[in-house]
């Protein structure tokens, strides 16, 4: 057992919520260098942990000494690590490029610190959290903050498409809520642990409703087709940096709850479900690649093929009955994670240089912006599943799986998920590589926006060059 | 029947009410309350399923306690994007969103 | 890390790096530019001189890296690599020194060659990857690099013609990435080795082996530009000379033909291939590829289109060349991946030289040009005429071995097949010669950029290297039976193909 004070578990959610209030305290605007030298700190943290969880396989804590029923445990195992790693990573270069991005007297990033310190914080203390109901406070504390974060800059726009997203993730939260409220009337306990070996094969109808409202709920706050009208709204019109947060990392955050409930207390009841998840995964694909092929403005391009790719996430739940499927999964949550924060940062980037948020208006912006749009490229090369980035190892895990268990169809999906993907990619680099009429004025840039937006890309591909060390963390199952 | 089971159904039908109510109907400050009454009926089911022991289940009611005050901070929440929606638009619908 | 693993990275590295550094270089910086284009083809060559030595004695260069477990990314220095590695870096030297000379004052040169330098790295990896994995990874890079090269110009037909590119190759690619997944899924891996790795699997996966063959060739034979997978070619045209030169005689084609040589001969092995009758098809499209662009080349009157369509019909030589049973077709097909290499080049080289100095895009704008531009016109006849197949050029010692195999194959009408090509070269060839020989010079040339300066006839980069290609067109042919020729190593390539079969 490690030391309390000591334990990067607990330093993991405490320190977003210290930087939070610091920068709350601070002052409108104000924080930005507490929340970077605090999530570079949370980035060893996080790999430390990850290193434990390598080694020795699952850490715990038993918050405040009290442990279940009445208290909360929490537990790190490989997926939560790995989660816990993407989360601090992007976290830390998206406050790099915020810092640069909220000019002082920018109404958009006047709480935007404290803001994204309770996300993160809720973040990680979702994914350590290791009983039903606790799962449902952190995700609805991660709910209210992106929310939060969604209103920022206050338009009207801005106003409807954090109410919508709103309304959507408290009917999520609530189905899931009442899901754990039925499991708890079945067995008497949320403990996961607890509740592994309970849940079998003949459980009571009233578990496998509560199976499929929790699973409802979810897919409502993941944005799975046919649950994804408040997702283009709320990330095509956020700022940057916000929109890059909720698409890397706050839409993950529910996926990563069907799928600890998938592999866990409910792995006997939810597989039913596979095949039709699959379906919307595929139909998610399609509509949200034709959607973003038909986009006029560029985040809400962006945004639809985030629809898009989170349907890859759920191609994988009929294959999760063996091995492969779950690394594929994984890899996909870290390459869009990655690409699509890339993306988003590199949009923000061009919309401040050109001063307009179209497609069209992006002609020749590779002369002015070479780095930014090499960002676009290489996130776009993840997106693509183009090889060699990340995006094409999680392509090839899930064919590989897909192959292994007989089920073809959905390798085609993917491969022509991947055709689909690069003809809105294509879009956005070909209007850049247009020449221009040298009238075109742009406004300059602070270097450390297209670099940091860059980090980002380049990430993504980096992690598609040595993929060894993260399916080692993933093979540290409870 | 138990007392717990009216409860726990009584909770069903207030959640599904309150769910009609968010997605149906278009006036925001009506919207919140369906989702009031859609949190309420959760709790009453939490309640009311972990009725069956003679002994006073407290995990029930400490969960109820702590959504309570979830539901508080999101309504809280939502109470304040309405006004201000309100106060820019002079609605209290959404508008539709325009989809390029 | 040995210095057996160290060559395959340092080779990758050569281009790879010097790439990176000219992407950050500010555009007015060109002596340093100059200078780091030079240095990286000069070392290139320095380090495959030395591999060659190697390889041709036995030794073994390669080096393996994990990427997933049990995925692993494999660079090994074969014989046949080795053929395509050095075909490309001695003309990668000639293509960056045109280069230079072509582009003198365009705009985006830093971009230029630092995609340019990545497309090298990209053919490099394709020749050295061990496995099909590998293969995909720089298959595919060499498609993305490409792209910025063939829209570098930035207008609307530059970006039509890109576009249609990435349409083919990207699809192409998808086809090639199902087979070779599938193909993992039933071996475990995909490894390639003498004979093939195919043969492993019993009989009962005959059906499926044969539909993975089929996506195989059908994602190279995009870039290999095998009918009815060859559209892009004629529109990739609209990029700049330099590019159109790299693209038809070293990269993108090459990459495909020689991706075809792999699946055959490494994957499926000559004898397994044959037994599932996937030869005989092979070869009918490669003939019917080798005539349709023979007869459209008839009709383009753009010069660097008919010249791409000469290239859609010649890379099917090899393509032919592979699908004919036998070591003799192997020796053919294999001799003229590079003869074509050279020949080709030549002429894109010419095209590129007539259209910066005189503004010369048509074959009838072509009258005349033998008196002015008489080196470069010298240059042109006798790519055109290796193309033809006429004697001492590398094109008849490619065409001698080609007939010479299809006769040991049993497949007659295959000569029947080249002699036609032979004819319909001659007829789109001779006009041109023709026209450029003994055609009246005419009042004026279309836009004359470049004067001629004391007896030059255009900038000494831009003559220099279609000079040399030429002059290796001729040594080629009429020295091919000595020692360190091409041909020489087709010969040593195909005894090592064909175990315990030997070549003649």
């Amino acid at each position: 057992m490690i030391e309390p004070l000591l334990d990067p578990l607990v330093w993991l959610i405490l320190l977003p919520l210290a930087w939070a209030v610091l920068a709350f305290v601070l002052g409108p605007g104000r924080g930005a260098w507490p929340a970077i030298a605090s999530l570079a700190t949370q980035c060893w943290l996080a790999f430390d942990l990850a290193q434990k969880v390598g080694a020795g396989g699952v850490a715990n804590h038993v918050v405040g000494g009290w442990s279940a029923p009445l208290g909360i445990d929490l537990a790190v195992d490989g997926l939560s690590a790995s989660m816990l790693l993407l989360t601090q990573a992007v976290a830390l270069l998206l406050a790099i490029y915020a810092r640069s991005y909220f000019k002082s007297d920018d109404p958009a990033g006047t709480w935007f610190w404290p803001l994204m310190g309770f996300l993160i914080s809720s973040l990680n203390a979702l994914f350590v959290s290791a009983d039903l109901f606790n799962l449902y406070v952190t995700l609805e504390l991660v709910g209210l903050a992106a929310v939060g974060l969604v209103a920022a800059g206050g338009g009207a726009q801005q106003m409807a498409a954090a109410l919508r997203y709103l309304f959507a993730t408290l009917v999520g939260s609530g189905a899931y809520l009442l899901g754990v409220a039925l499991i708890y009337g079945a067995y008497g306990t949320v403990s996961i642990a607890t509740l592994l070996p309970l849940v079998t094969d003949d459980a009571p109808r009233l578990v496998w409703i509560a199976g499929g409202l929790m699973v409802t709920g979810l897919m409502l706050k993941t944005a799975l087709f046919p649950f994804h009208f408040w997702l283009p709204p709320a990330h095509g019109g956020a700022p940057a940096p916000v929109s890059a947060l909720l698409s890397a990392l706050v839409v993950k955050a529910s996926f990563y709850l069907v799928l600890r409930l998938w592999l866990g207390p409910l792995q006997t009841v939810l597989p039913a479900f596979a095949w039709l998840l699959a379906m919307l995964g595929a139909a998610a694909i399609f509509w949200g690649s034709w959607q973003a092929i038909r986009a006029v403005k560029l985040k809400r391009l962006i945004a639809y093929s985030t629809v898009a790719q989170l349907g890859y996430l759920f191609l994988i739940f009929p294959l999760l009955a063996a091995h492969g499927a779950l690394e594929a999964g994984v890899m996909q949550i870290f390459a869009h994670g990655m690409a699509k924060a890339g993306m988003f940062a590199a949009a923000g980037v061009l919309i401040k240089a050109t001063g307009q948020d179209t497609v069209a208006g992006l002609a020749g912006a590779v002369e002015r912006l070479p780095v930014t749009m090499f960002a676009f490229g290489l996130a776009g090369i993840t997106l693509m599943g183009l090889p060699p980035s990340s995006g094409f190892l999680a392509k090839w895990l899930i064919i590989e799986a897909a192959l292994a268990q007989g089920h073809w169809i959905i390798a085609v999906v993917v491969l022509a998920g991947g055709l689909l993907a690069a003809v809105y990619v294509l879009r956005v680099l070909r209007q850049a590589f247009l020449l221009t009429p040298a009238s075109a004025t742009l406004t300059p840039v602070p270097r450390m926006l297209e670099w940091s937006a860059f980090a980002l890309a380049a990430a993504s591909v980096l992690l598609g060059l040595r993929g060894v060390e993260l399916m080692q963390l993933l093979g540290a199952m409870a | 029947m138990s007392t717990g089971f009216i409860f726990a159904l009584t909770g069903a039908i207030l959640f599904a009410a309150g769910v009609a109510g968010m997605i149906l109907i278009g006036h925001l400050l009506r919207r919140i309350l369906a989702f009031n009454l859609m949190g309420s009926g959760a709790f009453l089911v939490l309640v009311g399923l972990a009725q069956r022991q003679d002994v006073v289940d407290p995990v029930p009611q400490a969960m109820v306690l702590t959504g309570i005050v979830v539901a508080v901070a999101a309504t809280a929440l939502a109470l304040a994007l309405v006004r201000k929606l309100h106060a820019l638009t002079g609605q209290f619908e959404l508008p539709d969103d325009v989809d390029d | 890390m040995t210095s057996h693993e160290f060559l395959p990275l340092a080779l990758l590295a050569s281009s790879l790096l010097p790439g990176l550094i000219i992407f950050g270089l500010p555009e007015s910086w060109v002596r340093v530019r100059t200078f780091l284009n030079l240095f990286a083809a000069v070392g290139k060559i320095g380090l495959v001189a030395m591999l060659l030595a190697g390889v041709a004695a036995g030794e073994e260069y390669s080096v393996r890296y994990a990427v997933l477990p049990g995925l692993e990314l494999v660079l090994k220095a074969d014989a046949l690599g080795m053929m395509f590695i050095t075909l490309s870096a001695i003309l990668w030297l000639f293509t960056t020194v045109y280069a230079i000379g072509y582009l003198e004052d365009a705009p985006h040169r830093s971009r230029f060659f630092g995609f340019f330098s990545l497309c090298v790295t990209a053919t490099m990896g394709i020749a050295l990857a061990a496995n099909l994995f590998t293969f995909f990874i720089f298959y595919e890079l060499l498609t993305l690099s490409t792209f910025p090269l063939v829209v570098h110009r930035g207008t609307d037909k530059a970006m039509k013609g890109g576009t249609i590119y990435l349409a083919y190759t990207l699809i192409g690619g998808t086809a090639l990435l199902a087979g070779i997944v599938w193909l993992h899924h039933l071996l475990g891996h995909t490894e390639f080795a003498h004979g093939g790795i195919a043969a492993a699997l019993g009989p009962e996966f005959a059906g499926q082996l044969k539909i993975i063959f089929l996506l195989l060739i059908a994602g190279v034979g995009v870039k290999a530009a095998i009918v009815p997978l060859h559209g892009w070619l004629p529109q990739a045209m609209v990029a700049p000379a330099p590019v159109s030169a790299l693209l038809h005689a070293v990269a993108v084609v090459k990459a495909g033909a020689f991706g075809i040589v792999r699946i055959v001969y490494e994957v499926y092995g000559a004898e397994f291939s044959q037994s599932l009758d996937l030869l005989y098809p092979l070869a009918l499209f490669a003939a019917v590829t080798i005539l349709w662009g023979s007869f459209r080349a008839l009709f383009q009157d753009d010069l660097k289109k008919r010249l791409a369509y000469s290239t859609v019909s010649q890379v099917s030589y090899i393509v032919l060349g592979v699908a004919m049973f036998g070591p003799i077709g192997t020796i053919g097909g294999l001799v003229h991946m590079v003869h074509q290499g050279i020949m080709k080049i030549t002429l894109f080289f010419c095209a590129g030289n007539y259209a910066e100095t005189l503004g010369i895009h048509k074959v009838s704008e072509m009258d005349g040009t033998g008196r002015r531009m008489p080196l470069t016109t010298l240059a042109f006849s006798i790519g055109a005429l290796g193309m033809m197949g006429a004697p001492l050029t590398a094109g008849a010692v490619s065409k001698a071995w080609l007939s010479d195999g299809a006769a040991a194959a049993g497949m007659d009408w295959a000569i029947w097949v080249l002699w036609t090509s032979s004819l319909l070269n001659a007829a789109y060839f001779l006009p041109i010669l023709w026209r450029a020989w003994f055609r009246p010079v005419p009042a004026a040339w279309p836009e004359e950029h470049i004067a001629r300066s004391g007896g030059r006839e255009t900038v000494l980069l831009l003559l220099l290297p279609p000079l040399f290609t030429a002059a290796a067109t001729l040594a080629a042919g009429t020295f091919a039976d000595s020692e360190a020729t091409p041909l020489a190593w087709a010969k040593l390539i195909t005894e090592r193909e064909y175990v315990g079969q030997g070549a003649p």
